[in-house]
């Protein structure tokens, strides 16, 4: 399974990302740079965490206008699997690969932890090596992680089953104290609408083995091997 | 041309800045503050041949990247 990583100024987990892709699927990701025109050939493209263009304007607002992601843009629509970690997942809402936004945390500050996810949808190439209603342990790293999007918005998603995690508490219920930043829904990560593009604000890279005290977030790389080979 | 562009949250949408914002003049002894919206403000100048020209481009500048349309209003003013 070929990789492709992109890396913008301010990325800080395409490291993480790259050891993740490497250690699951056993082939070294490409790093692309975001100045750069071209994709390589790729079986997933990856925009990792961090703080593009130092969050200028808003966060993901300048990379998702970045060369590169025209490049990006095209092959996502075209149905390559894209896959969007924290401040990709920011990057793919300003780019409009995903719909609604990520706002500042309800609570205002920067929150840097575990949570509790609950896995929603299974009939994905991320999330097809968990089972539904898998409650999952993944760290958060993020100051704007609060998915708002419009009413309209948010019954699509529910009524065409494309929230892919969910914030909840240890016992996977929905609660308010389960979801750190106030997001609508309590939504962690959605995909689009042929769930080929997935984004989500939780790390799961940083939860692929027992040094990093859990392996709940390897089973979604696992899950693209499975797919993507 | 010189122009300037306010980026405003939407009705509706919450301002956890703004309200602590709120709270903190609250704190200073400003009385009667009902309510504070925290917004965004750019000074733009720009080559155009006449203000209608001048308008198009804010409001594609505006729609394409200095306000996020989901839950920003934006308002242009032409000196």
């Amino acid at each position: 399974m070929r990789s492709a990583v992109i890396v913008f100024p301010g990325s800080n987990c395409d490291r993480d990302v790259a050891v993740a892709l490497e250690k699951v699927t056993g082939q070294k990701p490409h790093m692309v740079w975001h100045g750069d025109a071209a994709l390589p050939k790729t079986d997933l493209i990856v925009l990792p965490g961090g703080f593009s263009y130092g969050d200028y304007l808003r966060s993901g607002a300048m990379a998702s206008h970045s060369p590169i992601m025209r490049e990006v843009i095209k092959k996502a629509k075209a149905g390559t699997p894209t896959l969007g970690i924290c401040n990709g997942f920011q990057v793919l809402t300003e780019a409009h690969l995903l719909p609604g936004v990520l706002m500042r945390n309800a609570g205002l500050k920067f929150l840097c932890r575990d949570v509790w996810l609950k896995v929603e949808a299974t009939d994905s190439l991320f999330t097809k090596a968990y089972r539904k209603g898998d409650v999952i342990r993944v760290p958060i790293a993020h100051g704007e992680g609060n998915y708002f999007a419009d009413d309209e918005t948010m019954k699509r998603l529910e009524d065409e089953a494309l929230v892919a995690f969910r914030y909840t508490d240890a016992s996977g219920n929905e609660t308010a104290e389960g979801n750190p930043n106030g997001s609508r829904g309590n939504v962690a990560g959605i995909f689009n609408e042929t769930r080929t593009i997935l984004g989500m604000m939780p790390h799961p890279e940083r939860m692929l083995e027992p040094a990093h005290s859990g392996t709940d977030g390897r089973r979604l790389f696992e899950g693209l091997l499975q797919s993507l080979h | 041309m010189k122009a300037k562009v306010f980026v405003t949250l939407k009705p509706g949408v919450l301002d956890p800045q703004g309200k602590a914002i709120q709270h903190a003049l609250a704190s200073l002894s400003f009385e009667g503050v009902e309510d504070v919206r925290q917004g965004k403000f750019f000074e733009v100048e720009l080559e155009a041949s006449s203000e209608k020209e001048a308008r198009e481009k804010l409001d594609a500048m505006c729609r394409q990247l200095l306000a996020n349309t989901v839950i920003e209003n934006y308002a242009v003013e032409l000196e």
